[in-house]
């Protein structure tokens, strides 16, 4: 039964999911409803199954590799980081990257500032360039607490910050979306583009994380 | 754009308050940030009324969207970082005063 | 902060109360990706059939019970139905016919 189920691939730097619920035989309302929708769309003649079937693998083929490929190029090119800054969108059409229709603004973490993402309306996300968000930023808990309480949020993602470093929050609500930069971890002298973008992981472009460091 | 458009009156470094405003329906200001002042970082660009948008109406006039800087001092009674933490909010400017008009006319 | 008297819809949730951040994920299944695909084909330019605010305002308006208990793409299903009756693209009664087809024909096992 191809309707319901696909096989779930892993991402690099994904933490491990738990079990998912065994609803292969059971349809749910909202199951049926998507079915139903799709299939009344596909007889009026405004979507076509190969249409849903090509949005849904390039979709699939998004993830964060791609905003990490714009992280390493600004590490490596002074540049291009600036480039980033002036103009997002066209920063990500130079190293190949499809940005989808909304202004990507990418804001720098530096010794002394750190940045977080969050929208807390709903759950905007550069999604072009990582792929479908996380569940728990998306998580009434992350949405409600990050915006007041971004220091102890991130200490429960294991990222303790000094005063000295001040944290600027983005509240993502309207028609940009945002990237961080984060700062290229020591012990990376002559490292190459590949390399670098291995560390940029997806919870450092959204803030919560810094990157990886060259020992894992 | 071919949408009718409300002309940018604020530049980076203005101080502005957001709307002491409640109306119900799709708001993109958070309540969180009602009634609070900032300083404008920058324009963003000039976008359809998502609150009209939201009716499937065509979003005119366009209003201009700025990302506003608050410092989070300011924002939370309860804030225990650093006095140099913000949170920057892309806000249209139909919600948006000059601060010092406000600040006039609680002293008035 | 603002005014506490004033009303705040359930969805804008900046600074409220709230527990610790469970990092979990899971790998989205195959309805979900379609469901976000309909959600990305239906707002393409070259339809217009649905715009990013009428799915969040039509969200936002499921109320609190139901904003919390569904899913995230079970609100946007049912988002984008409400979105697709509000602007006469489908109608409810044959929105309600296909269902009770589709309940059918899985309990069948033609599904």
């Amino acid at each position: 039964m191809s309707e319901l189920h696909d096989h779930p691939h892993e991402h690099p730097h994904e933490h491990p999911h738990p079990t998912l619920p065994d609803h292969q035989e059971h349809l749910s309302y909202w199951q049926a409803m998507e079915v139903a929708v799709r299939e009344l769309l596909i007889e009026k003649g405004i979507v076509t199954a190969d249409e849903v079937r090509r949005q849904v693998e390039d979709m699939d083929g998004r993830n964060a590799g791609m905003g990490a490929k714009m992280v390493a190029r600004a590490w490596l090119d002074p540049a291009y980081k600036q480039r980033m800054f002036d103009d997002g969108n066209a920063a990500a059409e130079e190293v190949g990257l499809d940005h989808g229709a909304y202004k990507l603004v990418v804001v720098e973490n530096t010794p002394s500032v750190h940045n977080v993402i969050v929208c807390t309306l709903c759950s905007c996300y550069p999604r072009w360039l990582l792929g479908l968000p996380p569940d728990w930023y998306k998580s009434r808990n992350y949405r409600s607490r990050v915006v007041r309480e971004p220091r102890a949020v991130l200490r429960e993602f294991g990222l303790d910050l000094p005063d000295s470093v001040t944290v600027r929050v983005h509240d993502s609500t309207a028609d940009m979306r945002y990237l961080v930069l984060p700062l290229r971890p020591a012990g990376t002298e002559g490292w190459s583009e590949a390399q670098l973008a291995a560390l940029a992981t997806r919870d450092s472009m959204i803030g919560v994380a810094v990157a990886d460091s060259p020992q894992g | 754009m071919s949408l009718p458009a409300v002309p940018a009156r604020f530049k980076t470094g203005d101080r502005v308050q957001v709307r002491r405003a409640f109306p119900p329906g799709h708001v993109r200001t958070p309540w969180y940030i009602r009634g609070l002042a900032g300083t404008i970082q920058r324009l963003c660009g000039t976008y359809p009324n998502p609150e009209e948008l939201a009716y499937a109406r065509s979003g005119a006039p366009a209003q201009p969207l700025y990302r506003v800087r608050f410092l989070q001092r300011e924002v939370w009674p309860d804030y225990s970082g650093s006095p140099l933490d913000t949170v920057d909010i892309e806000i249209y400017q139909h919600w948006l005063d000059p601060a010092q008009e406000a600040d006039h006319e609680r002293a008035a | 902060m603002s005014d506490p008297e004033h009303p705040r819809s359930h969805h804008d949730m900046g600074g409220q109360p709230a527990g610790p951040v469970q990092p979990t994920e899971h790998a989205y299944v195959l309805w979900e990706k379609r469901v976000d695909a309909l959600m990305v084909l239906l707002s393409r330019k070259d339809r217009r059939l649905l715009t990013v605010d009428e799915l969040r305002k039509n969200i936002e308006g499921l109320g609190p019970e139901a904003y919390d208990k569904m899913t995230y793409y079970e609100r946007w299903i049912h988002s984008i139905s409400q979105t697709l009756i509000q602007r006469g693209v489908i109608t409810i009664d044959e929105l309600g016919r296909k269902i009770a087809d589709v309940e059918q024909r899985h309990d069948r096992g033609e599904l």
